[in-house]
């Protein structure tokens, strides 16, 4: 995606990222639930400079019909990058990549949703991204979580997400875009707080396996952090803007 | 090759119930891989191959090196290409036409896997800076399903690397000349090998065979390099892991990882 500088540095003596956060910071983040009239339920996002729209369908009627599922609910996810979300315009045909984040988004998102009490019917997530800047597929499920509750289907928990990693051979928090072009490893990770578990989770880079176990752990922690975020977005809508 | 039917249900019971018991279905222990046959230079036709035998999982992998143009960002480095596909001789179950989903995912991960690892030293395929590097395509076809197709592919394109064997280009009027019967070793620098692991219930499983695979709630699957390092991992199915958990499945990768490290090093010596 462009952008790269072979001579920035990602991380000064003070402990400083090429963004100016510190290993352990989070980059900005902004979620709204609702916004889209039509949809069932939605959400925006902005973590740093990702800018996300998702949009929820349903329980509805399944088409084509013979995905239907007579024992369950099916749950259907599209991830979608804009052509002007990232430096060169992107194709806007959906790429091996999106296919990919699709499936392992909707496989996040499946543990959390109680799709059996919804038989026969599908229950559509549009994830649209507006703006890339590295971590979008947490970003995108983190919003994704928020439109669902949103859309009022049942949930045993919300999934929060943000990516470890590791660059200068130091265990951080949220890596961004520069941070995964020039970085050591990305890990995303995905992960119901209330349910401690993980359900999104890839790797690349090289990591020891004690650096694989923090990055497990910082992963973890930074979606606890999310996930007061999630819920705020949830009351603010809900509840008003004020204190409980 | 995910549709529930009644049948697959009694078998996701049967297995459970022995995991249980502390039993497999084929009698392996939980961390036990299947029986993996790796014969190399299966396409002699092809720069470097390896067909490989995970149980009765059956894959070929072949490798083709040939000059290309350098990605636009990248004139230094040479192009390391690897592809997973399903033929439709392999199951009943599948189709011809367009990849799905699926099977994106596979070579996406398989790929994954190899390139995290920085196996192939891809700078020194140059040839001309910026002009003509050397790509390398490792394409790999299932041809026979068993399950866990992702280790399956895995040792497939990494056999064959390991007994790839190199042209030689020189620039010559601004186009690369083929050298003759100069063939080298493609620059290797890691072993990378995938570790993939079903969770079944509450049951942790390696290398799930078929029915085990229609029966799992969710897998992992870890690629490990020589030094013991964990460089790619990706979480699949509907369901999630626990903390502990992913540390558990980080430590199985590593041990079972350099067991079938040895194996894909006794492929490499045979082939000499």
């Amino acid at each position: 995606m462009g952008g790269r500088d072979a001579t920035m540095v990602l991380l000064d003596e003070n402990g400083i990222r090429c963004d100016g956060r510190k290993v352990d910071e989070p980059r900005r983040i902004m979620i709204r639930a609702g916004g889209l009239k039509n949809a069932d339920g939605s959400a925006y996002i902005e973590f740093g400079d990702n800018k996300i729209l998702v949009g929820v369908f349903g329980p509805r009627d399944v088409h084509p019909k013979h995905m239907s599922d007579t024992d369950t609910g099916i749950l259907r996810v599209r991830y979608h990058m804009e052509p002007f979300s990232v430096g060169e315009r992107k194709n806007p045909a959906p790429s091996r990549r999106e296919i990919e984040i699709s499936k392992v988004i909707k496989e996040a998102l499946e543990p959390a949703v109680m799709l059996d009490k919804f038989p026969r019917t599908a229950v559509d997530v549009f994830i649209e991204v507006l703006q890339a800047d590295g971590g979008t597929r947490c970003a995108a499920l983190t919003a994704a979580s928020v439109a669902l509750a949103d859309a009022g289907i049942p949930m045993r928990d919300m999934v929060a997400a943000i990516a470890a990693g590791k660059v200068a051979d130091t265990v951080i928090l949220d890596v961004n875009n520069e941070e995964d072009q020039a970085g050591q490893a990305d890990m995303p990770i995905g992960y119901m707080p209330s349910l401690k578990k993980i359900t999104l989770l890839q790797l690349d880079g090289v990591l020891t396996p004690e650096e694989y176990k923090k990055c497990v752990d910082v992963g973890v922690k930074g979606c606890e952090l999310v996930y007061e975020l999630q819920k705020k977005a949830l009351h603010d809508k809900y509840f008003g803007k004020g204190d409980d | 090759m995910t549709s529930t039917s009644v049948i697959d249900q009694l078998k996701r019971t049967q297995i459970l119930e022995l995991l249980e018991q502390g039993k497999r279905v084929d009698g392996r222990a939980f961390d036990e891989a299947r029986e993996i046959k790796i014969e190399t230079n299966a396409i002699p036709k092809a720069n470097g191959s390896a067909r490989v035998f995970l149980g009765d999982t059956e894959v070929i992998c072949g490798v083709k090196i040939q000059p290309d143009r350098p990605f636009p960002d990248t004139g230094d480095k040479g192009l390391f290409i690897c592809t997973a596909e399903l033929l439709p001789l392999s199951h009943p179950t599948v189709e011809t036409g367009p990849p799905q989903p699926p099977v994106i995912e596979l070579a996406r991960v398989v790929d994954r896997g190899i390139r995290e690892s920085h196996m192939v030293d891809v700078s020194q395929l140059v040839i001309e800076k910026d002009k003509s590097v050397i790509g390398v395509f490792a394409d790999n076809v299932v041809v026979d399903y068993d399950g866990n197709l992702f280790d399956a592919c895995s040792y497939a394109t990494t056999a064959a690397l390991l007994t790839s064997k190199t042209p030689k280009w020189n620039w010559t009027d601004d186009s690369p000349v083929l050298a003759e019967g100069e063939e080298t070793p493609l620059p290797i620098t890691t072993i990378p090998v995938s570790v993939t692991m079903g969770k079944i219930g509450t049951y942790i499983i390696v290398d799930p065979n078929g029915d085990e695979w229609e029966s799992m709630d969710a897998r992992v699957t870890i690629t490990t390099d020589s030094d013991g390092n964990i460089c790619a991992l990706q979480k699949g199915g509907s369901d999630g892991f626990t903390q502990d958990e992913i540390n558990q499945c980080g430590e199985i990768s590593v041990k079972v990882g350099a067991k079938i490290r040895e194996k894909l090093k006794e492929a490499q010596k045979d082939s000499q």
